[in-house]
């Protein structure tokens, strides 16, 4: 299987942005895939496979993503996990309660 | 943000009594009580919360340490406290391993910018091996407190 390398940028639309278990979905899905992935905010760049590194993104409402994907498998990956964030990771209920209007 | 704006010392417990999660979190809660942060939080139900939210998913994320969290109405400011065990405790962790370090972070419900960047915060030195490690062997708040401010001194330089 021949190696290829995909990018997509995406923006957190969920207003609590990437918290625990929204990165944790994101995860659990990257690690589905064989493919390296990485995500980066600025200068700061984690591995999509590890949730104590994607924590670290500090991702708010409305910040935007790279995700790098090299593999075999890179393309699904990337796709399967713009699904994920272009569908707000279906955020808990709670979230949906935010004090900030308009 | 710093683990020192966020890490209140007074209220750190360097030998957790129980080796139960839910113990474990209502002692912690209870050690941040009579904080300024912590003003007119009923401790009770803050337990709750944050049990609740541990229920839905573990914030055991490996290497031995949990991160259990809430963000709360009641609260306008992040404040966290760190708890160590030397026994060990079951955190339903994803490596199914034992916790000894436990941080607890409430945050505002009305700010979940500040909760990420809380937990940015806390994740950022959990990363680091050295920091785990001498969350691990530390046997007094001093020691901890001593833990904290190197990490934070690390993210100077």
């Amino acid at each position: 299987m021949s190696k290829s390398t995909h990018e997509i940028e995406v923006e957190i639309r969920n207003p609590e942005g990437l918290h625990m278990r929204p990165a944790m979905q994101f995860v659990d899905l990257a690690n589905s895939f064989d493919s390296d992935i990485s995500v980066s905010h600025q200068d700061v760049s984690v591995d999509a496979k590890s949730i104590m590194q994607m924590t670290m993104l500090a991702a708010t409402c409305g910040t935007r993503l790279k995700i790098t994907a090299t593999g075999a498998d890179a393309g699904q990956a990337i796709q399967a996990l713009q699904d994920l964030v272009e569908n707000k990771f279906s955020d808990d209920p709670e979230a949906a309660v935010s004090e900030k209007e308009g | 943000m710093k683990l020192v704006d966020i890490i209140c010392f007074d209220a750190i417990v360097a030998q957790l009594n129980s080796n139960k999660r839910d113990e474990v979190i209502a002692e912690l809660v209870q050690s941040l009580v009579g904080h300024k942060k912590m003003e007119g939080v009923d401790a009770k139900n803050m337990v709750r919360a944050v049990v609740k939210r541990e229920n839905e998913a573990s914030t055991g994320i490996g290497k031995g340490v949990a991160v259990p969290h809430v963000k709360h109405k009641s609260i306008t400011e992040p404040v966290a406290v760190i708890g160590c065990s030397q026994e060990g405790i079951d955190f339903a962790s994803l490596d199914k391993q034992p916790v000894y370090s436990v941080f607890l972070l409430l945050s505002p419900a009305s700010n979940p910018d500040k909760h990420l960047q809380a937990m940015e915060t806390i994740f950022k030195n959990l990363q680091k091996d050295d920091f785990r490690r001498f969350l691990r062997q530390a046997q007094t708040a001093e020691a901890i407190i001593e833990a904290v401010k190197d990490a934070d001194e690390d993210d100077n330089g």
